[in-house]
Formats: C-alpha cells, structure tokens, sequence
C-alpha cells in the first residue's frame, strides 16, 4: 500500500501517456481546412510547452529555496529540472516546426513565439555553458542559482508576454482564433487534458531520476577528490546534506 | 519615526553609491586607456562599415547601428566588475553595503553607455549617410536603448566574473537575455526614418521600460547572494 502512495503519479503518468497516445491518434477529429488531422500534434506539441514552463518554474523553485537553505542537493534538482525543461522545449520546438510545415509552409516563420521560445533555448543553453565552467561546486550552485532566476524572470515575458502583443500566426494571437475555437469540439478536450497532466508528470519523473543520477555521481567525486570544493570532502560524502 | 528612519538609511545608502560612482569615474580617469580602446574599438568598426559598405539600405543602416553599439557595451561593461582584483572586492565588502555597490555599478555604467552611444550616433551620422528624418526621436531611442543595456549587461559581468574564461562568457551569457531588448530598439528606431510619426510607439517604449525595471530589481535582489564567496 505505501508502495502505491509513493509510486502512484508515476503510474498515472503512463497510463495517460498510453491512453494520450492510442486515443490521440483513433479518436475522430474536426476536419478543419488546412489542419486536417495534423491537429492531433496538439496533444504533442502544447503540453511540452506546458511541461517545459511547469519544469523551469520548478527549477527557479529549487535555485530560490538553494540562496536561502545553501544545500547541495538543492542545487543539483535546480539544474536537473532545467535539462528535462530544455529538452522538452527542443521537442517542443521539433513537434512545432514539423506542424509548421504542414500547416502554414515553412519549417520556420519569423513569429514572435517562435523567437520568443528559441531566446528561452539559448537562455538556458548559456545557464549550462555558466555551470560547466565553474569548477568549484559551492560557487557553481551559487553563481548558477542567481542565473537560474534571472533567466526564469526573462523566460516569462519573452515566450508569453511579448508574442501576445505583436501578431502571430499561433492561435489566440493577432486575430486569430483562440485556442478554444478549435478544442469546441469536447473530443478534443478529454484527450488533450490528460495528455497535459500526463506529460507534466514524465517530465517530473525524469527530473528526479536526472537528479538522482547527479547525486551519486557528485558523492561518487567527492570520495575520489576528483573536484574542487571549499567544502571539506568528508562532509560532502555525509548524507545528511543530500 | 519609521518613515524617517528609511529617509535616514536611504539617504546613507545614497551617500555610499554616490562615493562609489565617484571612485569608479576616479579609476576610469587613472586608466584612461581602458576607455580610449573602447571608444577606438567603436569608430574603427563605425569606420569599418563605411568601407565595407558603398551605399546602405535604411533598415540595414539601423540595424549595423545596434549590432555595433551592443559588442561595444558588452566589451564596455565587461570591466567593470572582471577587473576588479579580489583583495578589492573584499575590501569593498568590509566597507560598504552589497546593494550600494550594485546600485553604484548600475548606475555608472548606463551613463557610461550613455556616453558612448552618443558619441557612436554622432559617428556614425557623420561618415555614413543618414536616413534618419525624426532625429530628435532618435537620440531618445539611442538613450534609453544605451541605459537598456548598461542596466543589462551589469549583472552579466558580475555573474561572469565568477567564473573562469570569463571575457568570452560575458558574451555568450548575455546575449541571448539582450536579444528581447535588441528586437525592440530596432522597431523602434525604424519609426524614426518615416517622415511623420503618426502614432507614438509608447507601447514598445513602456516593454522597454519595463524590462528595464526588471533588469534593476533581479540585479538588487540577487546581488548580495552572489558577492558573498
């Protein structure tokens, strides 16, 4: 039973993933002109946009809980839910320009959610370039958190902000049809929902595998002195700063 | 009492960002070199792009403009906290507050980049032919775009600072937070080549003006956390 209290969101995770899946794909859809069936990588592209938000939320989380608590373990969740964040954002980009190909003719348009979300890329491709050249790891989880929340607090009005003021081809901007002309249609909603819950709930999943992973290869280090630290190689070994 | 007690420390923390503007203009007097590169750094490239360049496109013209005033800053600001030695940023930790130093940092450089700007338009105005009608306009735009990116580069410098190899970082580091910035001040400066300015653009000015105030308040929050090592 406790097993199930601790497991059961990951669980949940692959049962709506498979069900996002099978029903995304056979379940009937608008036929809307020039969308046609392609709408069904809405249940692909848009929850990674969702989850990519939620992950990097959860890492400025973790960046302003490590200035103010200064343990390492902190830090390391910080960085990991920024890798699954970025990840998903490159899939998020992948998915979308595939869907813009279909739809509007180009792999790339010079929309201003298109810049907004590639600036947000390199932001946080430069916070990893930051953290991989500091050696010492207490300055590193320093230096990097007080990036982590100022890349978070440009990321916002750069992919939300800024596109909802000039035009756009993405729906809900610049005239077009909101998102909610489209997902009228209730099929839509029963599988887009969970396909958001489902997605947002991996990307959790592989945070905390990712950080897990960093753990024991920081301690790992720390016993065979490999890295820098002003922090005696004793105490970081000790769990009780994981 | 309470409201007098914050005009008390307030007006001591202006006190100390004021001497700290003063010993950062003092130092750039001492080493004037530091700031004659950069402005050589500015004309040879505006000089640059005249030769390169026979006839320039408007658009293109505004665009070079910006593309150069950013390198400049980036090289600009870089300085100002990777030259600092660390005996005297302990130094300065023993005698005066975090944010005094930020603010005091923030400060001297927009107006540093202020200055640079200006001269860098009046250079570029004069070799290369100019396609500006609002010129008034301009300068406003030049301005507040140079304080832009004083107040953005600032903390870059500081963060990078941190790190080893950090002149080339500062530039990968910085960039990408400039580029909202950047996009901005070029649509800005377009609706100075029109001939009349029918709708003032106070919607961009107030998005610059906003990230502008974001810029200020990460860089007063953050700071303390990251001068302490």
């Amino acid at each position: 039973m406790s097993i199930f209290k601790k497991y059961w969101w990951k669980g949940l995770s692959i049962i709506l993933l498979i069900y996002t899946i099978i029903a995304g794909f056979l379940m009937p859809s608008p036929a809307l002109p020039i969308l046609r069936d392609s709408i069904r990588n809405l249940y692909f592209h848009v929850p990674m946009w969702f989850g990519m938000t939620g992950l990097l939320l959860g890492s400025c989380y973790y960046s302003l809980r490590f200035l103010s608590k200064n343990t390492l373990k902190l830090d390391i969740y910080a960085a990991a839910s920024a890798r699954v964040g970025l990840f998903m954002g490159i899939l998020g980009i992948l998915t979308g320009m595939q869907w813009a190909r279909t739809t509007w003719g180009a792999w790339w348009t010079n929309d201003p959610k298109l810049m907004g979300s590639a600036v947000g890329l390199l932001i946080y491709l430069a916070y990893f370039v930051l953290r991989n050249s500091i050696d010492d790891i207490d300055r590193r989880a320093k230096v990097s958190a007080v990036f982590n929340i100022m890349a978070f607090a440009i990321f916002i009005p750069a992919i939300f902000i800024v596109p909802r003021l000039t035009d756009s081809l993405h729906p809900g901007n610049g005239g077009n049809p909101g998102f909610s002309a489209y997902d009228l249609d209730s099929n839509m909603r029963i599988v887009f929902y969970p396909a958001v819950i489902g997605w947002i709930l991996l990307g959790a999943w592989m945070t905390s595998l990712t950080a897990r992973i960093n753990i024991i290869e920081t301690r790992i280090r720390a016993g065979e002195g490999i890295f820098h630290s002003t922090t005696p190689h004793k105490e970081v070994l000790d769990s009780s700063i994981f | 009492m309470k409201p007098f007690q914050l005009f008390l420390s307030l007006a001591g923390m202006w006190r100390e960002v004021r001497t700290l503007i003063i010993k950062d203009i003092k130092l750039e007097w001492r080493q004037r070199y530091s700031f004659s590169g950069i402005l050589l750094y500015l004309s040879s490239t505006i000089f640059l792009i005249y030769i390169s360049f026979i006839e320039m496109q408007p658009t293109v013209w505004v665009t070079l403009f910006w593309i150069i005033l950013l390198f400049t800053s980036v090289s600009a600001v870089a300085k100002s906290f990777i030259q600092e030695s660390r005996a005297r940023m302990l130094y300065y930790y023993s005698i005066a507050h975090p944010r005094a130093v930020i603010l005091a940092k923030l400060i001297y450089n927009s107006a540093m980049m202020m200055l640079l700007a200006v001269v860098g338009m009046g250079l570029y105005i004069l070799i290369n032919q100019s396609p500006i009608s609002q010129v008034g306009y301009f300068i406003g735009v030049v301005i507040t775009g140079s304080i832009s990116f004083g107040l953005a580069f600032t903390m870059m410098s500081a963060i990078s600072s941190k790190a080893t190899q950090n002149a080339t970082l500062m530039a990968i580091l910085s960039l990408p937070f400039i580029i909202p910035v950047l996009l901005l001040l070029i649509k800005l400066t377009q609706t100075a080549l029109l001939d009349h300015i029918e709708i003032f653009p106070i919607r961009d000015f107030s998005l610059l003006f906003a990230l502008d105030v974001i810029m200020v308040l990460l860089a007063v929050l953050l700071f303390p956390y990251l001068w302490r090592d």
